[in-house]
């Protein structure tokens, strides 16, 4: 059995530019924002980023990492607009594929089962289809004859999560109330990082909580990184609800005093910087 | 009891949205709406299902009944027993709304939210809209990015239905030949004139437009006492 435990920074050093990426979590909740913070030490761009997005996506695009984005939205929950990923995209700073919130959750699956697409009764009749002429349809072959959006997969070569806990094999647990479509990224990935708030034994994963937490599985896993806070300023329920007097630090500084102030040095150097004061 | 308040009348023309549905989930997006849902549990629709806005369904005094994770949601709502009340930064008279961008999709002028599950709601389950700031801003000819699927886009798929639109001036269907929106009644105080000028296409108006209906006496005192006794309401529409 091996260990898999890594440092942030050894998984950045695992990805390179010109990648697909999913990220997990959903909005400002549960983000992997320490993988996202070693990988905007790194100089790694050209990035075809899949999310259901929340600050991963504002920061990414804010210092230019994406060339690509795939996501039904960009939010931070909290503050329903992401000010960094507007900006981003009014200066037209990257491509888009917008699709639905249920296309992106097929697209997943479809990856996950090693299917082309999957169908998916969404998108029709909607500007999905004028903003993404790549997407094809398919008539059912039985007697309904309905016609659906042919989802394609969206295999990624890397998925980044965050976890409560995880052991160093990869077995990852939530403890919070949604598993988001974590487990999902991991499957539709080549590689999976997961971050997690606390390594522990594996038979302390299910010493007080059952095992239907066990959410990611070690088979779909290739590191795991010990990172406390590490979905700071997202939530990671039940640790921690979400920073929302930094997240309205985050939304209200300029980017480039932002990530000056914050994001200049390591994670011990991010958490100084928050612990003094927003 | 006082007289009801405009956000009042808006809290039950929203209600109204899931009158007769039954055991169907309601799944409301603002404030108001929110108290709409929670007020229809509690009385005409006792069979509402609610959830807490993350991953569980919970009874109007917050006690939990079920777990509803999003991929449970999206199930839910491809099974069709949901019906939404969404927001809309645009609608058009068809019912085609926008929450994604204002202007060119490719270099947009305001960048919102982004299509979310409109795509997916307006296919599978009925998807009213409320709309706290009634203009022409909102209510336009043409939505620059359709989400949510109106009639004329639709095709008559099989599961498609926009029950109502409720305002801070009025209440809309589309029961008009060509599904078009229609004013099917308008808040106390509130003139056809008014909405009119408010609204950036033509409207279809019926000879006699109805009132909006008036709340009870035991709704009122649930609205104010029970469902929101902070009184957010006004803080969405003022009174």
């Amino acid at each position: 059995m091996s260990d898999k435990t890594m440092t942030a920074d050894e998984v950045v050093s695992r990805l390179s530019s010109g990648m697909t990426l999913g990220i997990g979590g959903w909005g400002s909740r549960r983000k992997p924002m320490a993988l996202v913070r070693a990988l905007l030490r790194s100089r790694i761009t050209d990035l075809t980023v899949v999310s259901y997005g929340g600050p991963d996506v504002g920061m990414l695009a804010a210092a230019g990492r994406i060339r690509k984005l795939v996501t039904a939205f960009v939010t931070l929950d909290s503050i329903p607009l992401e000010p960094h990923y507007r900006a981003a995209r009014e200066r037209a700073a990257f491509a888009l594929t917008e699709i639905d919130e249920a296309m992106f959750m097929w697209g997943l699956h479809a990856a996950a089962n090693r299917l082309p697409f999957l169908p998916v009764r969404a998108g029709i009749g909607s500007d999905v289809m004028r903003v993404n002429p790549g997407l094809r349809t398919v008539t059912s072959p039985y007697g309904d004859g309905e016609t659906f959006v042919a989802m394609p997969a969206l295999r990624l070569d890397a998925a980044l999560v965050h976890m409560n806990r995880a052991d160093r094999l990869g077995n990852g647990q939530y403890l919070g109330p949604d598993p988001y479509f974590d487990d999902l990224f991991c499957e539709a990935a080549d590689t999976a990082y997961v971050s997690c708030e606390r390594i522990v034994d594996t038979a302390e994963l299910t010493k007080a909580a059952p095992p239907q937490t066990l959410l990611v599985k070690r088979h779909t896993v290739t590191g795991v990184v010990e990172a406390p806070n590490g979905a700071h300023f997202t939530s990671c329920a039940p640790d921690y609800g979400r920073d929302e007097a930094f997240q309205k630090t985050y939304a209200t500084t300029p980017w480039p005093e932002f990530a000056a102030r914050f994001l200049a040095g390591d994670e011990q150097a991010y958490r100084s910087a928050v612990g003094e004061g927003t | 009891m006082t007289g009801a308040t405009r956000a009042e009348y808006c809290v039950i023309a929203c209600a109204e949205a899931w009158r007769g549905d039954g055991e169907v989930l309601a799944s409301p997006m603002g404030l108001i709406p929110s108290i709409g849902a929670r007020l229809a549990r509690l009385t005409f629709a006792p069979d509402l299902l609610l959830t807490d806005g993350e991953a569980l369904l919970v009874r109007p005094d917050g006690t939990t009944e079920g777990w509803l994770p999003y991929r449970q949601h999206l199930a839910l709502v491809t099974g069709g027993r949901r019906h939404v009340m969404m927001g809309a930064s645009q609608i058009d008279r068809f019912g085609n709304q926008n929450i994604s961008c204002i202007g060119d999709w490719q270099r947009p002028r305001r960048q919102l939210l982004g299509v979310r599950g409109a795509p997916v709601n307006t296919l599978n389950n009925p998807t009213s809209y409320w709309i706290p700031r009634h203009s022409r801003r909102v209510f336009v000819e043409r939505v620059d990015m359709v989400c949510g699927v109106g009639y004329d886009h639709a095709a008559g798929a099989r599961h498609h239905r926009i029950p109502r639109v409720v305002s801070d001036l009025a209440v809309f269907d589309f029961a008009t030949p060509d599904h078009s929106m229609r004013l099917a009644s308008l808040h106390p105080g509130v003139t056809v004139e008014q909405v009119r000028e408010a609204t950036g296409f033509e409207l279809a108006v019926p000879d006699e437009v109805p009132p909006t209906r008036e709340p009870t006496a035991e709704e009122l005192r649930l609205i104010r006492e029970v469902v929101d006794p902070a009184g957010t309401r006004a803080r969405e529409v003022a009174s």
